[in-house]
């Protein structure tokens, strides 16, 4: 594809390049406050205990896994059918759509009432979260990306599946560790060290960045596809 | 319109928000007895001492249409958008939410981009409301995590029972819909409140619109058929969970104050009058074992007086009933004021401790028999406390006279006018009228009060500290 611009054919997901967004974008879903961490401090606040917030974080990290698997899932099974080219091209779409959809909606959440969850609870709000948010089809072109390594030039058999498959689950692995890692501390930066003050002042509009951000997920989805 | 910062006036946390900079402007609901000919409005009131124009009345928003009766309003959104399972950080508390409780139409008036020259945006009209949300005669209106909720004293089909709760989207103001899912028995409907912590949401019970709209139906008092009963619901599950019956005599449950702080789950809520002794009464709620309970824990008794001195309804119990009509509870649940509109005194209690509260002021002004005057109002003034609002730190409380259209002509029959007070507050309690603030309302009247950036009855937190 000669008529790529070069900047885009230039930050086409290269394998590195893949699991860097992946580590990234767990980074930035674990920094939005609407994910979980502060959910799980909330908790810890009401309950008066510290132990409470590191632990409410684990079943939102695994709901938040669990959505992202879910799309692992269908990347996967997807690809057993159709070429990563059409798959590519599918995701550019849904992308582009469900960008453009968040970015006149941004604003709109899934309706959950409800403060005084328990775990299990917890896990189904972080998974209803990210699914309704397109936190797994945000990470597809990355994961695409991944899986290509695998795929590029070659027939699909058996082996190139398994591995392929395995990448992908050690994908979700990587990303909910990123999430992880950025929600404990951010929790604990507010917790321990500047208190919930700072949310009046430093709690940027998440919700646009992250329609803004699907698009870009989009638009790359969409040059993968063309420079295929 | 997007913004990228939070609302400068959300707070995570009560404590927080009483650091809020004064409240420069009030919105106050303002009304003409039916029949008048002439629309409600609703009133801007400069409230900036450094302003040229501090306590008047700066601009009035006349509404389109006659006989909507004003009464309670709201903002579109408050600090609980900060709430961190259905967090909106970036609305904007911009627009009043403004039901005609005896039209059953609901105005939406925004406040940008000049809050003195507030316009209507929108007006769902009565058709929409009752027929999407299944009732009529709006009234209390709170600002949720996840959509506007309010409360409405009549069904859809008018007179008969129940009243509920519906709710507006937070952002299109479309009816959604009823808010119960299961409502058990309950019937009557006036004010709720929550805690969003516990996943509570609290109502109260006034009465069906036959039983107010043309005043107080004195046989139906005595024989204790007005609301005496509150309800306590699972906020997830929109399911009444407990009703507490406080007694038949008991007449009137009305306004509910629940603690701000998200930590405790407690709260109070007043009674208007006793049909055994004409007191009227405090109770605070509280949960043990599982299990809400109701404690009496302010009984304010009647004041003896000449027959000649009371209006036709009172006349045969030669007494003033203090009929405590409103209540309030300042930001840092400490100090609960109490309207009696009979007598015509705001009390302030100290309650900290809940089940032991502590009087620490008192102001006269009004009141059926006294109309007591005001510095700047020798009087004699009709109407006394009823409507009251705290600011946000706690220091300033307002009030207005009038309680309901009909009801102030039983109680009040000269002929009520509008006034709106101000009183100053100590820091560790009591309190006196600021004697450089009265605003005359001419015959039009006044009712809730509500105060730029939030005030004591608005907002609700998520967050204890």
């Amino acid at each position: 594809m000669a008529t790529l611009p070069p900047i885009l054919t230039a930050s086409l997901p290269e394998p590195i390049g893949s699991w860097l967004a992946i580590v990234a974008l767990g980074a930035f879903h674990g920094l939005n406050p609407g994910m979980g961490w502060l959910f799980a401090l909330s908790r810890g606040l009401q309950q008066q205990s510290g132990r409470v917030v590191w632990i409410s974080l684990l079943p939102i990290a695994a709901g938040h896994a669990a959505a992202i698997g879910a799309v692992v899932l269908l990347v996967f099974a997807g690809l057993q059918f159709f070429s990563l080219q059409r798959i590519q091209w599918l995701t550019a779409a849904l992308l582009l759509a469900f960008g453009a959809y968040k970015l006149r909606n941004y604003y709109r959440h899934p309706r959950w009432v409800g403060m005084k969850v328990g775990y299990g609870a917890l896990f189904l709000w972080s998974f209803l979260m990210a699914s309704a948010h397109g936190a797994g089809l945000m990470l597809v072109p990355a994961l695409l990306g991944v899986a290509a390594v695998h795929d590029a030039g070659h027939a699909h058999h058996a082996g190139m599946a398994m591995s392929s498959g395995g990448s992908l689950a050690v994908a979700v692995v990587v990303h909910t560790a990123a999430m992880l890692l950025v929600m404990g501390i951010v929790a604990w930066i507010v917790y321990r060290k500047v208190g919930l003050a700072v949310l009046r002042k430093q709690w940027i509009n998440f919700d646009l960045i992250w329609a803004i951000a699907l698009l870009v997920a989009g638009a790359i989805a969409l040059a993968m596809a063309l420079a295929h | 319109m997007a913004l990228w910062k939070p609302d400068p006036s959300f707070y995570p946390s009560a404590k927080m928000a009483m650091q809020a900079p004064p409240e420069r402007h009030a919105y106050v609901a303002a009304l003409h007895p039916q029949g008048s000919g002439k629309p409600d409005a609703i009133c801007v009131v400069d409230l900036d001492p450094q302003s040229a124009t501090y306590c008047q009345v700066v601009n009035k928003l006349e509404l389109p249409y006659e006989g909507d009766e004003l009464h309670h309003f709201g903002w579109n959104a408050c600090s609980s958008a900060l709430c961190p399972y259905a967090p909106h950080p970036h609305l904007e508390r911009r627009y009043l939410i403004v039901p005609g409780l005896r039209s059953s139409r609901i105005y939406i008036i925004d406040t940008k981009p000049d809050p003195l020259r507030p316009q209507i945006v929108r007006t769902l009209e009565p058709e929409e409301v009752i027929g999407k949300s299944g009732y009529s005669r709006p009234h209390t209106v709170h600002c949720g995590p996840d959509a506007i909720y309010i409360s409405a004293m009549g069904s859809a089909n008018g007179d008969d029972g129940p009243g509920g709760i519906f709710m507006l989207d937070h952002f299109s103001f479309n009816v959604v819909g009823p808010w119960e899912l299961q409502r058990g028995d309950q019937e009557l409907a006036y004010d709720f409140w929550w805690h969003l912590a516990e996943d509570v949401l609290i109502s109260s019970e006034w009465a069906k619109p036959p039983q107010f709209e043309n005043g107080l139906v004195p046989e139906e008092l005595l024989a204790n058929k007005y609301g005496h009963r509150i309800h306590f619901w699972d906020l997830r599950k929109r399911k009444l969970e407990q009703s507490v019956d406080i007694g038949a005599h008991h007449q009137m449950l009305l306004e509910l104050r629940p603690a701000h702080d998200p930590t405790k789950s407690y709260g109070f809520a007043g009674v208007v009058i006793s049909t055994e002794d004409l007191s009227a009464s405090i109770w605070a709620w509280r949960r043990e074992n599982g299990q809400w309970l109701m404690e009496k824990i302010i009984t304010i008794p009647p004041v003896p007086a000449e027959e000649d001195d009371l209006p036709p309804a009172l006349k045969p119990f030669k007494a003033v009933p203090p009929l405590v009509t409103d209540i309030d509870l300042s930001l840092d649940d400490r100090f609960l004021y109490v309207s009696c509109w009979g007598t015509g005194e705001l009390h302030q209690y100290d309650v900290s401790d809940p089940l032991n509260p502590k009087l620490t002021g008192k102001v006269a002004i009004g009141g059926i028999v006294g109309k007591k005057g005001h510095p700047k109002n020798a009087g004699p003034l009709l109407g006394a406390p009823q409507m009251v609002e705290i600011s946000r730190d706690g220091r300033r409380v307002y009030f207005t006279n009038s309680l309901y259209s009909t009801w102030d002509d039983q109680f009040y029959p000269e002929g009520m006018g509008g006034w709106m007070v101000k009183v100053d507050v100590e820091e560790d309690g009591g309190m006196s009228l600021d004697p450089d603030f009265f605003i005359d309302f001419g015959e039009i009247r006044v009712h809730q009060v509500r105060l730029e950036g939030g005030d004591a009855s608005t907002d609700s937190y998520c967050f204890s500290s």
